[in-house]
Formats: structure tokens, C-alpha cells, sequence
């Protein structure tokens, strides 16, 4: 009979459906078959596409039945497939049709109208309230008229019901006879019909559906409940539905339905808190069903009125305590496991000991099959940490972990992670065995939490002074395993260990250990941002150690005169002495005690020698932070290194040794100023000068602006790196170079800052905003860089009086977070892009090693003009200079200028001109450094661009 | 209250949905999508709640059809389990040993038997024996009605209107 599926279906412009359509029309069991005939997604999009317009055409038809048949096969095309609705508009013929006297189009038509209607289609709605309120009102032919009605009732309790509230208010009085005869359609519509429109329904409605709930009908009291269930859910404000409390308690205490039940234990578990003496009033027959029912539905349904709404009332709360203990061991359900649990979760705190009761069975569930069962064990578990606790909880979840899916191991430690660190640390009391636990989730199998687990390491770290031992400690023991290095998930915990590793280096037990694992080949894996924090934490621990070498020595050639007198520069310097000691192989005239010192010679020798050897060859990266951090590390090592060939060359230079004592001196308390986290209101606690002045001066700055600050060079300066701000913190060659860009623009724009009561002429020593009296002004660069008003830590410490360490806490907490792993993503793009571009388009290794080896430069020639420690940077200068030649003719550029601008012969045509006015003074000191270094550069080994053991770093 | 009514075949498809919420069609199907990604994945002896967009998804597996109801946080877990059960002995009882194939043929008796069940999102008849009894009314005044309707007269007046 139905046309054939292949049969071409006519566009149909002129929607005429003929006696043919309707008679070969296929009817919905043959769409049904058409749709299934090719199961394949692209077949079945286009078999309902061309049914769609099959309908398209038939849904017009003037005849019924074709209409209906259309009708229903759009139904089940919208409500199955999914098709389009609105192109295909289901409610109008839906509303004609319901105005059938045909009951069975009639019937098609009010489901068509009760699947399809949404607030979208509402506009047509009100064509059927007529027709509704006729199917409503009563007819002669009972049967058939309830029949109608039920449809229609059914309609109005449809979602499309309540977003149509006019049609709701029009049709209130029409449901009065069906609610009178405790027709539970009528009382489910009823209360759509109030939820849409209160205003207009609550007079009408309320009092009739208010009297089904004291029906003698069950299935009227059934529905009624269910109505003020539904009416009563939260966002709604339960206090109005007190008074219907008589009418819910006779339900409660005389119903045998469970269905009735529920809904009105619910509702008194809404009612009972506005009302202590309805709570008192209930308890008695909840607690009998809560005993005397089979049904776990029920029984479920009082446990939780009882926990919700009955805290109060002990002996009911220990009667449903024990039946959710009991769904807890019900083995072979696990919806009752699982609904126990979340029994458990509901209580109070005022009965955590009975969770606690109940750890074994929860800490069992752990391991469920079920993710749900092991989420909500995991989120009982950790309600119970408290500060008596946490180490067994935290260290069994962590252990669980392991056992875990990935997933859900995930869950755990991400946890654990947040319930430790919650407001700093609140329940840890024991900071080694936290650290030591964050070591291991970092290695536990499947950890994803690397970021939060580094960022809690440094944190620890720095408000943690105790913690620190044990920190470094175990740090040692990321660090030292190289099967770690390949697990980009690390990166960021790796990246912390190295850091806490370099920062804290005075309590590592073997640095020279350390400084093989940092410079370890397979670190050549890490992202090349942890690389560079590798990099730098080399760097600390190198000078650490010549540090430590040099004091002790100084310190022993009191005792021992003349001897040692010489040693003590030998380390890294040694003029006077004769033995060499450039290689490892060679004899050592250290007293034998000191071999396997760290910081004995030998060692230090074979750390420069690693440090020349894996870090050398990164001078050819095209990361700029480890470029530049590369570099300051081999310029250092190197200025070591030439120490011990003019000893060699036994060039007696008294003054030599001692600055470069001085030097590795310097270099140490760059490093040595503790790092301490920084409140988020810090820059406003730094108080305003007196005799600063922000507004008149501002017209002297007019030629300077006009002339230096046309490019946007200048604000580059102080672009906040997101590249850890917490590295940069400690990084001595790159805050030389950011220290004399620094003082240059301090110079510039001296007014803006803070008077240091020195003169700008020694804009180097220039110290923290109002802590003159820390160190080396090396760091300046990088609390301006990250906007940390550093020095107001140092008074807002809060000393946590208790027996745990002193864990620095600061008012505005959220800073640290949000500012810690930062320090982890990469260096800004435009920066970096721009000066890969550059470094791309000319000869690439020229410019960039010039670039890296000007910023020095400029450091270096800045620090000279403090005269005070000349000498050093002399030295420094000559280091840098190596193998650099072009540099040392070249007037000096600040290296930003040149990344930030695309043409760079243009930046540095205005560049030039500015440091010789600003610098004129110093500008003797700046040539004697060249030429000292022009000197000295034949006689200099061809140390930084020397071929390189490739091979090592793969 | 529920919130809807799912049918989903274990290979993903839809055989009925219910909508005691407003939803646009467009969530509708993202819905049904989440939600059969979520439930088919789940292996047997697991517990039949899910916890969903803050919502819970109870559902229950009978032959190769997933029943699922979606419920607030706050209702009745178990309840709705029975509910589902009920349904289906209704379904059972109706067709004889329902089929997944009597439903996707009829679909339009299955919505029907479900609004007699569930009406606005809440149960509104407990009896099977009653369900049963309502349908087969429904059923044989649809049929006298066809019945008159497709008499030859009326075919014939229809015809030559």
C-alpha cells in the first residue's frame, strides 16, 4: 500500500494532498520499517530527512486522518530522531487536531501536544484553551468525556503547563470538578497549574487540593502529597504549607503507602525545621517506620528526614545511624552501600565520632567497583581529617592511590592536596612528614597533580623554615632519579625540587651529588622551562659551594699561617700556588680530610668541569631563559676558571684573590636573602615618602620622554615575567643585567621611585623600598618585575604560636596561590616569538649570543660605576666577553629594545644615543673594562663555543 | 520529581523519551547524549544512581534496554528504582513479554502506558491491575471509534465530499 521507499518524493510546492496521499500514505509502523531499513547514521539522517518532507506536505492535508497520520509520525520523529521541530511546526496541527470529535486523532493529537510543547512553541498554546476548557467541562457521554478530560489534564500537567501561565490562570476553574472527584491527574495539573501561575491559581486551587490530601482515596492522598511535594522543593519557601501539618501527620500515621509515605516525609522534612514542635510531634511515628518497614525506600526516606530534619532528637538519629550502617554492609547490594554512605555524609557534626566508627567500612569502600561508592567514600574520608588524624588518613588515602585508576587516583590526591593545604596548612602539624608525602604522590603511578604538588613544595618551602631539611632532602631524591625526568606530568614537581633544591642548598648534604643529578643527561627531556630553573638551581649550588670553600679556608689559614694562606684562594682562585689544578686528575695538595668534601677543590673542579660540559652547550637554545641563564652560569664558572690559569701562569696578584673572594662573597649573598611569601596588600602597606612629590616635576620629564621613550622599549623593563617569578628572584647574572636596566631606568625616571638616600649616581646599590639594609641590590630587578613589595614581609610574619613550625601566613592568602604556578608557564609568547623571529631571519648564532652576552655586558659595565667592588666586575666583564668580540665594539644596547622591536637597527640607532648621556661619568670604567679585556682575550682558552660532548645531553 | 524519562537501547539509541521539564530540543539531545555515554559505559553490579550535573540518574538494565529516570538530588533514590520496575511490569503485562521491537513499533501505546504511570513527574497510579484496566478502556474506545470510522459508508462520504 505505502508508496515505495525510492520512489522520488516531488518538492510539493502546492501543498494539495490528493485522495492519492492519502490513501498510499504510509502510515508510522512503515516509517518505522523505512528508518530501520539502513541503520547507518548517514542512512538513517537522510531516510528522516525525506520523511520530514514527506510530512511536510501530508501534515497540511484538509482530510483528518492523513493529518493524523502525519502527525504521529512527526511525534516519533521529534521525540526519537530528534528532527527539527521548528522547521516542522508540531503544534499547530497538533492544536487543530485536538479540536477532533475523532477520539483516536484526539488522543494523537494531545500526545503530539504534550511531547512537543516547550516555551519556544507557547505562542500557540492559547489556541487551544478554548477547546481545553471544552474537553474539561463535563459531557453527556461519560466514558468517552473522561476520557477527553484525562487528555486534557493530562496537557495541563505538562511541562509546556507551566510556561504558559495565562492559559494555567484561564483554566484553573475547569480542574475544580476533576479535583472534587480526586482524579490524581487533576491534582498533579493543579499543582503545575499553581508552580505557573500562583497568583492567579492559589485562590482557586489550593484549599481543593489541599482537601484530596484528607481523601479517603488513596490515590487521591497519594497524588496530593506528591503535589505539595513537588510544591514544597526548595526553591519554594516551605513555611506557607505549615498549616496543611494535620492533615500530612494523619497521612503519615494512618497511610499504607509507601509512595504517600515518601512524599510526606519529605515534605516534614522541609516543615520540621521552621517548626520544633511539629519535629517533636513527628518523631515517634517516623521512628516506628524507620523499625517496623520492609521497604528500603521508605526505610532510606525516614534515615534522611531523621538526619536532615531531626539532628536534634538523639534516640531517633541513633535508630537511623544504625540502619545506615546496616545499608553499609549489605554486600551484595551496592545501592544500599552506596546510600548508606550517603547517609553517613548527612550527619552533622555533631556525630563524628559515629563516622569515625564507621572508617574501616568506608576506607573499604575505597576500593569499590563502583565510582560513585568511592567517591563518596573519598569525600567521607576526608570530612573526618582533623589535625589528630590527618597523617594516618592522608597517608592511607595516598597509599590507596596507588591501587587506584587513574582516574580516581586523581580524585584522591587532588583531595588529600586541598584538605592539607587548606588555609595554609591548618592541619599539618608535622611539615618533614607532609613534604615527604608530597613526594609521594609525585611519584605515585598516576599522579596528574604535578602543578598543585610543586606549587605546595615551594610554599612549604617558604613558609616553612623547619620544613626546609627535609625539603631539600627530598627533594634530592626526585632529582637523583632519572626515570622521573620523562614523565612530563612532573615537570612542574621536578621544576619545584629544583628550585627548593638551589634555594636551599645550604642544607644539602652532597651538593656535587646534586649538581650531577640537575645536570643529568636525560634533563634534556624536561620542557625547556623547568630546564632553565635546572639551570639556575646549578648555579646556586655552585656558588654555594665556592662560598663555603673560601669561608672555610679563610677560617683555617688563621690556624694554619702560611700553608693554607694559599689554598684559600685555591679552590677558585690560588695565585701563590703551584700545583695546577686545572683538570680533576691532578695531585691535590689538600689536606686529605678535605677529598671527599664538597667543598673541597677537587670537587668543585669536577662540578665546573660537568657544569662547562653539559651546560656549554646550550648556548645554542633558542629558549631565551635558558640561553640567558646558560650563560650567566658558564660566565661565572669561567671567571673561576681563569682564576686558576693565572695562578697557573703564576702571576702573583694578591688583589686578584682577594676580589675574587669578594666576588664569590657577592655572588653568595645574592642568593643569601631569604624569600618569603608576599601578602597581596604589601604594596599598600609600603608607606609614601615625605618629600616625594607626584605632581610638579612631571614637565622636567618632557625631553627625556620625547627623546628615550618613543619606543616602548622602556616598559618591557619591567614586564612582570610569568616565567617564575620566584627563579628570577635569585638569578645573579640576569639581575645583573635586569638590575642595571634597572638602574637605568631609575635614572630615567628617578622621581618614581622611592628615595634610597643615595645619590642615582650609584644606582646599583639601590636597596628594596624601605629595607635599606638587605644585602646586594642584585634582587631589586625582580620585586619590581613581579610587583612584590618584598621587604613588608619581613614585619608581617605572623608567628603561629604553637607546637607545629612557624608556617608564614599572610592576610591576603589567595596571592601566593595564584601566583606560584605561574612560575611554571612559559616565558610570554610575543617576547620569545619576536626574538626567535629575529634570531631567524639573520645569522642566527651571532645575534643571539651578542644579545645574551650585552645584557651581561650592560650588567656588568652598571656595576662597575659602583666603584666599590670594581674590581670583581672587572673580571666579570672579561668572562663575559670571551668569544664575543663583536660586543666589546659595539656601544651597549639594551638587549630588551632590541627583542621588543622588529627592527632592530632602528631601536638600536635611538639606543645609542641615550646610555652615552646618562653614562658619561662612567664611561672610564666602561673602556678600561673593554680593554682589559681586549688584553686578556688571547691569552684566554676558547672556553664557551668549545666543542661540546653532544652526545651527553641525548 | 522526575525530571525525565529515558529508553536507550545498549547500542545508544532512543526509544522514548519523556519530558516532565522544559528542554529545548537542542538540550534534549545533548542530554540523551551525555547521558548514554555515561550509563552504557557502566558494568554490570555497579549501584544504578549516577550522579549527573547535579542531578541523579537512576537506571536499570532489562534485556537490551537501559530504563532511566533523572531525579533531584534530594529525591528518593529507591523509589524511582521501583518505579522503573513498575513501568516495566506494566509494559510486561501489556504486550506479553515486552520486547524491544514492540516498543519501537509502538511507541505511541508505550507513551500512553507511561503517562497512566507517571503523571508531571510523580506516580500517579500504584495499581498495575488499575493501569491495565485504563488502557484496555482507552484501547477499545479507540477501536469502536475506528471501527466507525472506517465503515464503508464512511469511507464512501468521505470520498464524494
Amino acid at each position: 500500500m505505502h508508496r515505495s521507499p525510492m520512489a522520488p518524493t516531488p518538492p510539493a510546492p502546492v501543498p494539495a494532498p490528493s485522495l492519492v496521499d492519502t490513501l498510499f500514505q504510509r502510515s508510522l509502523g512503515d516509517l518505522v520499517k523505512f528508518l530501520r531499513a539502513d541503520p547507518s547514521a548517514a542512512g538513517e539522517s537522510t531516510a528522516v530527512a525525506r520523511a520530514l518532507s514527506e510530512i511536510h506536505r501530508e501534515i497540511r492535508a484538509p482530510d483528518a486522518a492523513t493529518k493524523a497520520t502525519a502527525l504521529q509520525k512527526l511525534t516519533y520523529l521529534s521525540s526519537l530522531h530528534f528532527a527539527p521541530v521548528a522547521s516542522h511546526p508540531l503544534a499547530f496541527p497538533a492544536i487543530e487536531l485536538i479540536a477532533s470529535p475523532f477520539l483516536p486523532h484526539k488522543r494523537l493529537a494531545y500526545l503530539a501536544a504534550s511531547l512537543s510543547l516547550h516555551p519556544a512553541s507557547l505562542s500557540l498554546l492559547p489556541l487551544a484553551t478554548h477547546q481545553l476548557h471544552k474537553d474539561l467541562s463535563p459531557s453527556t457521554s461519560a466514558a468517552a468525556s473522561h476520557n477527553v478530560s484525562a487528555l486534557a489534564l493530562q496537557l495541563l500537567a505538562s511541562p509546556a503547563a507551566a510556561a504558559a501561565p495565562d492559559l494555567a490562570a484561564h483554566l484553573a476553574h475547569d480542574l475544580l470538578p476533576h479535583l472534587s472527584r480526586g482524579s490524581p491527574r487533576a491534582i498533579a495539573a493543579a499543582a503545575r497549574v499553581i508552580a505557573a501561575s500562583p497568583s492567579a491559581a492559589v485562590p482557586i486551587l489550593f484549599k481543593p487540593l489541599a482537601a484530596c490530601l484528607a481523601s479517603p482515596d488513596p490515590r487521591a492522598s497519594t497524588a496530593a502529597a506528591a503535589a505539595f511535594c513537588e510544591l514544597s522543593a526548595p526553591p519554594a519557601d516551605a513555611a506557607p504549607f505549615l498549616p496543611l501539618a494535620p492533615d500530612l501527620y494523619n497521612l503519615l500515621t494512618t497511610s499504607r503507602s509507601n509512595w504517600a509515605l515518601i512524599k510526606v516525609l519529605k515534605v516534614f522534612g522541609r516543615l520540621a525545621p521552621l517548626e520544633s514542635r511539629l519535629a517533636a510531634r513527628i518523631v515517634d511515628p517516623v521512628c516506628q517506620l524507620l523499625a517496623r518497614s520492609a521497604a528500603m525506600s521508605l526505610t532510606f526516606e525516614c534515615i534522611r528526614t531523621v538526619l536532615t530534619a531531626l539532628p536534634a532528637h538523639d534516640t531517633a538519629v541513633c535508630l537511623a545511624i544504625g540502619k545506615a550502617k546496616e545499608f553499609l554492609t549489605a554486600e551484595d547490594d551496592p545501592n544500599l552501600r552506596y546510600l548508606g554512605l550517603l547517609a553517613l555524609g548527612m550527619l552533622g557534626p555533631t556525630y563524628v565520632s559515629t563516622v569515625h566508627e564507621c572508617r574501616d567500612v568506608i576506607a573499604q569502600s575505597l576500593g569499590d567497583a563502583d565510582s560513585n561508592i568511592r567517591r563518596e567514600a573519598l569525600h567521607l574520608m576526608m570530612g573526618m581529617i582533623d589535625r589528630n588524624n590527618i597523617m594516618d588518613i592522608a597517608g592511607m588515602l595516598v597509599s590507596h592511590a596507588a591501587k587506584s585508576d587513574p582516574e580516581f587516583a586523581n580524585d584522591i590526591l587532588g583531595a588529600v592536596l586541598a584538605a592539607c593545604g587548606h588555609n595554609v596548612y591548618e592541619l599539618v602539624s608535622d611539615f618533614d612528614w607532609y613534604v615527604s608525602l608530597l613526594t609521594d604522590m609525585a611519584r605515585s603511578l598516576h599522579c596528574a597533580q604535578g602543578d598543585e604538588i610543586g606549587r605546595q613544595l615551594v610554599d612549604v618551602g617558604l613558609r616553612v623554615q623547619d620544613a626546609r631539611p627535609e625539603l631539600v632532602h627530598s627533594s634530592r631524591t626526585l632529582l637523583i632519579d632519572p626515570a622521573l625526568l620523562a614523565n612530563h606530568l612532573l615537570c612542574p614537581v621536578l621544576s619545584a625540587a629544583a628550585w627548593v633544591s638551589g634555594e636551599y642548598v645550604n642544607f644539602t648534604k652532597d651538593p656535587v651529588e646534586l649538581v650531577e643529578a640537575l645536570l643529568q643527561p636525560r634533563t634534556s627531556l624536561l620542557p625547556m622551562s623547568v630546564r632553565a630553573v635546572y639551570i639556575q638551581a646549578v648555579f646556586k649550588v655552585i656558588t654555594f659551594c665556592c662560598n663555603s670553600y673560601v669561608e672555610r679556608l679563610s677560617d683555617s689559614s688563621k690556624e694554619v699561617a702560611v700553608g693554607l694562606n694559599g689554598l684559600s684562594i685555591d679552590e677558585t682562585v690560588s695565585e701563590g700556588r703551584k700545583a695546577p689544578l686545572v683538570s680533576g686528575d691532578e695531585q691535590i695538595t689538600v689536606p686529605s680530610m678535605m677529598e671527599k668534601d664538597p667543598f673541597s677543590e677537587k670537587s668543585i673542579i669536577h662540578m665546573i668541569d660537568l657544569i662547562e660540559t653539559t651546560v656549554g652547550p646550550l648556548f645554542e637554545c633558542n629558549e631565551v631563559e635558558v640561553l640567558e641563564r646558560a650563560r650567566n652560569l658558564i660566565g661565572f664558572v669561567h671567571l673561576i676558571r681563569e682564576v686558576q690559569e693565572l695562578k697557573e701562569s703564576k702571576v702573583d696578584d694578591d688583589e686578584k684573590h682577594s676580589w675574587v673572594k669578594e666576588l664569590v662573597k657577592n655572588m653568595q649573598t645574592v642568593f643569601s636573602q631569604e624569600i618569603g611569601p608576599v601578602s597581596l596588600n604589601a604594596q599598600e602597606k609600603v608607606s609614601l615618602p615625605v618629600d616625594i612629590v607626584l605632581n610638579e616635576t612631571l614637565a622636567e620629564l618632557d625631553d627625556i620622554v620625547s627623546e628615550d621613550d618613543t619606543t616602548p622599549s622602556s616598559s618591557i623593563l619591567f614586564y612582570p615575567r610569568s616565567h617564575g617569578s620566584i627563579e628570577n628572584r635569585n638569578e645573579p647574572a640576569l639581575s645583573l643585567g635586569s638590575s642595571s636596566l634597572l638602574s637605568e631606568h631609575r635614572k630615567r625616571h628617578g622621581l618614581y621611585y622611592l628615595p634610597t638616600g643615595k645619590t642615582e649616581d650609584e644606582p646599583v646599590d639601590y636597596p628594596h623600598a624601605n629595607d635599606p639594609l638587605l644585602p646586594a641590590s642584585n634582587e631589586s630587578s625582580l620585586d619590581d618585575k613581579s610587583n612584590t613589595a618584598q621587604p613588608v614581609t619581613g614585619g608581617k610574619k605572623l608567628k603561629a604560636v604553637k607546637s607545629r613550625p612557624k608556617v608564614v601566613k599572610l592576610d591576603g592568602e589567595d596571592f601566593l596561590s595564584s601566583m606560584v604556578p605561574s612560575a611554571n608557564v612559559p616565558k610570554e609568547d610575543s617576547l620569545s616569538g619576536a626574538v626567535r623571529g629575529v634570531l631567524l631571519d639573520r645569522d642566527l648564532k651571532p645575534s643571539s649570543s651578542q644579545k645574551a652576552s650585552d645584557k651581561a655586558y650592560e650588567g656588568i659595565v652598571n656595576k662597575m660605576e659602583t666603584g666599590g667592588s670594581s674590581s670583581q666586575w672587572k673580571n666579570n666583564v672579561d668572562a663575559e666577553l670571551v668569544g664575543h668580540p663583536t660586543s666589546s665594539s659595539r656601544p651597549s644596547i639594551q638587549p630588551s629594545h632590541e627583542k621588543e622591536s622588529t627592527n632592530p637597527l632602528e631601536s638600536d640607532g635611538k639606543e645609542v644615543k641615550e646610555p652615552k648621556r646618562h653614562r658619561r661619568s662612567s664611561r672610564g670604567g666602561h673602556h678600561q673594562g673593554k680593554h682589559k679585556h681586549r688584553e686578556r682575550h688571547s691569552t684566554q682558552p676558547d672556553v664557551p663555543q668549545a666543542p661540546i660532548i653532544q652526545d651527553f645531553l641525548l | 520529581m522526575i525530571n525525565f524519562v529515558l529508553l536507550i537501547s545498549r547500542q545508544g539509541k532512543v526509544r522514548l523519551t519523556k519530558w516532565y521539564s522544559p528542554y529545548t530540543q537542542k538540550e534534549r539531545t545533548k542530554v540523551i547524549r551525555e547521558l548514554s555515554g555515561l550509563i552504557l559505559s557502566r558494568g554490570p553490579k555497579l549501584c544504578n544512581f549516577v550522579e549527573w550535573r547535579g542531578y541523579k540518574v537512576v537506571y536499570r538494565r532489562y534485556a537490551s534496554l537501559y530504563f532511566c529516570m533523572c531525579i533531584d538530588a534530594d529525591d528518593n533514590e529507591l523509589e524511582v528504582l521501583e518505579i522503573i520496575h513498575h513501568f516495566v511490569e506494566i509494559l510486561d503485562r501489556y504486550f506479553g513479554s515486552v520486547c524491544e521491537l514492540d516498543l519501537i513499533f509502538n511507541f505511541h501505546k508505550a507513551y500512553y502506558i507511561l503517562d497512566e504511570v507517571l503523571i508531571a513527574g510523580e506516580l500517579q497510579e500504584s495499581s498495575k491491575k488499575n493501569v491495565a484496566r485504563l488502557i484496555a478502556a482507552q484501547d477499545s474506545l479507540v477501536e469502536a471509534a475506528k471501527e466507525e470510522a472506517s465503515s464503508i459508508s464512511n469511507i464512501i462520504a468521505q470520498a464524494t465530499k
